[in-house]
């Protein structure tokens, strides 16, 4: 019996010391943001001295809205992420359907060249990327942040082999309907890889909302400037602005992109994997 | 071979050229001549009313090498990197096998180690601003409970890398998880019956069961931590500028301080094609060597 007791009681306590280590861990990774919203309705003096009795208020976000231009940072991030999905589509979609399902000379060279873009980051060509942006009369334009961004290798990759997956009796069966090339990719393609569209926009999604150091080079003023750019020029300490002020400034720059998240939590995630995975 | 046949593949050919064209276009503009005229821009001293610009060959090379900044950012990206990439890895494995038991309140669990993946840089640097700053910091008032004094988490060189690195591990450690939660789901659960059957200790079936399922996620998982540690270097915009003297300054953010502070093109393309070369051995070895073993292919 005892011997029993003790295979029952271990995997028991496994789960015990598991739970008390995971939950310990997830309190600690989520505080910082929890403290940030926190603090963000409480005066700087609360905030710092942890008093949780303090009185809650909006002052800090009347604050912050009225020190920048928050309006028209909001709008420019929405402008950007929407130019940045619908050039990314249409190219990568073109793109891929060409990889996918094209016999040419060239092809497999070609690919990998598309492919090396994963690892020449543009992030890394910053100061050439400027001098062609500039070049090309797009510096401090919606455009010149989002343009080169239109050609993702990752996009072309997702898409080549979502559409490879694509059934060929389909495409045999559209084209004896008399579908001409881009109707059969319109109308076969398209469809079928709705999953993949859907992961790869919530990535490109996030990913520009969130972007700054190309945004930052290239933009100059607060009509093209996104966000992130915005609150990083609003929270710079030369700024002088009060924590409790900044903290509200982040929170309001974030939450609409965390409510989207919370609110669809299983597809954000599903999108990363899908993204990442494949 | 008829003529008709013979049309009809010329056809899809130039078929194909046009639907790769916008592609080809815009890769062409912005990855692969801005490659060519970074490593032609590396090649020239900089330009000035009285000097103009001439070839220069390795001239910028040497410059840089000569440079004690360099030395000194190089040294603080293989730290970034050396810390970042192997502590991300472990957080997120234990994050995922936490996330993957079947404790009470996993969803929340899962939730509170992604959430931070979804915030900007620049907004997780403002956050953790809170914690760092001296005198009223939140690590201060903790520290203050054990009896430490005040530190100046960020304007100490001692500790500026550390406070940047810590923002980074925040930042990546969940969305690495995703990926070995999705591994650990394909792993067939007969495994684990079988151990318990043979009375094999969890450390063990974890060791040597677990852990080489999830090797190939674990190649994927630290290619892109290695890629991160070139490319998240926003926070330092916030966090520090790099500073005190250069303590916590990364290779990608002192290409932007050489292109645009200091106007120093040809110094600036000279460290870039010092990046891309790395990472072009980075692709190399993935492409050739490691790809056998991953899920992605």
């Amino acid at each position: 019996m005892n011997v029993a007791i003790l295979t029952y009681a271990r995997p028991r306590l496994t789960l015990a010391l598991d739970t008390v280590a995971g939950w310990t861990l997830a309190v600690i990774w989520i505080a910082p943001l929890v403290f940030a919203v926190w603090a963000a309705f409480h005066s700087t003096s609360d905030a710092v001295n942890f008093n949780l009795a303090g009185a809650w208020t909006l002052e800090n976000f009347r604050t912050a809205w009225a020190g920048a231009p928050w309006l028209r940072y909001f709008f420019n991030s929405f402008l950007l992420v929407t130019v940045v999905l619908t050039g990314q589509l249409v190219v990568t979609t073109l793109a891929g359907y060409a990889f996918a399902q094209f016999q040419f000379p060239g092809r497999d060279v070609l690919f990998i060249l598309v492919l090396l873009q994963l690892f020449i980051l543009p992030e890394v060509l910053i100061v050439e990327n400027y001098v062609m942006v500039a070049r090309l009369g797009m510096f401090d334009t919606v455009f010149g942040i989002g343009v080169p961004y239109w050609a993702s290798a990752f996009g072309i990759f997702l898409m080549r082999q979502a559409f490879k997956s694509v059934p060929k009796e389909l495409d045999e069966a559209a084209r004896i309907e008399g579908c001409s090339w881009l109707g059969v990719l319109w109308r076969v393609y398209v469809p079928a890889a709705r999953p993949t569209y859907l992961a790869y926009a919530l990535v490109s999604v996030s990913t520009h909302w969130n972007n700054f150091l190309w945004p930052l080079i290239v933009t100059n003023s607060e009509t093209t400037r996104p966000l992130t750019v915005g609150l990083s020029l609003f929270a710079a300490p030369e700024s002088g602005v009060n924590i409790s002020v900044i903290s509200a400034a982040t929170i309001m720059s974030i939450a609409p992109l965390l409510i989207a998240f919370l609110l669809f939590q299983r597809q954000f995630v599903q999108a990363f994997l899908r993204a990442g995975i494949k | 071979m008829n003529d008709h046949a013979r049309f009809e593949r010329r056809r899809r050919i130039l078929y194909a050229w046009m639907l790769l064209s916008p592609a080809l276009i815009l890769l062409s503009r912005f990855a692969f001549i801005p490659t060519a005229t970074t490593l032609w821009a590396s090649l020239f001293s900089r330009g000035t009313r009285r000097n103009p610009s001439e070839f220069v060959g390795a001239g910028n090379y040497a410059d840089l090498f000569a440079d004690p900044t360099f030395a000194k950012v190089a040294v603080n990206n293989l730290i970034y990197a050396g810390v970042t990439i192997p502590v991300s890895i472990v957080i997120a494995l234990a994050m995922a096998l936490w996330a993957n038991s079947r404790i009470a309140g996993r969803g929340f669990v899962r939730t509170a180690y992604f959430t931070p993946t979804m915030l900007p840089m620049i907004a997780a640097a403002n956050i953790w601003l809170f914690f760092y700053t001296p005198g009223l910091g939140v690590l201060d008032q903790i520290g203050a409970l054990f009896g430490f004094g005040s530190v100046n988490w960020l304007g100490r060189p001692e500790t500026a890398l550390w406070a940047v690195i810590i923002v980074t591990i925040w930042k990546e450690a969940g969305f690495f998880m995703i990926f070995y939660l999705a591994a650990l789901q394909t792993i067939p659960p007969d495994l684990k019956e079988a151990a318990d059957i043979e009375g094999t200790s969890r450390w063990t079936y974890t060791r040597r069961v677990v852990l080489p399922l999830l090797m190939p996620t674990t190649i994927f998982v630290a290619v892109n931590a290695l890629i991160n540690s070139v490319k998240l270097i926003d926070h330092l915009f916030i966090l520090t500028k790099g500073g005190p003297s250069d303590a916590s300054k990364l290779v990608l953010y002192y290409i932007w301080e050489l292109a645009f502070a200091f106007f120093d093109r040809p110094q600036a393309a000279a460290l870039t094609v010092m990046v891309l070369v790395v990472l072009g051995i980075v692709a190399a070895i993935k492409f050739t060597i490691l790809d056998r073993r991953t899920h992605y292919q």
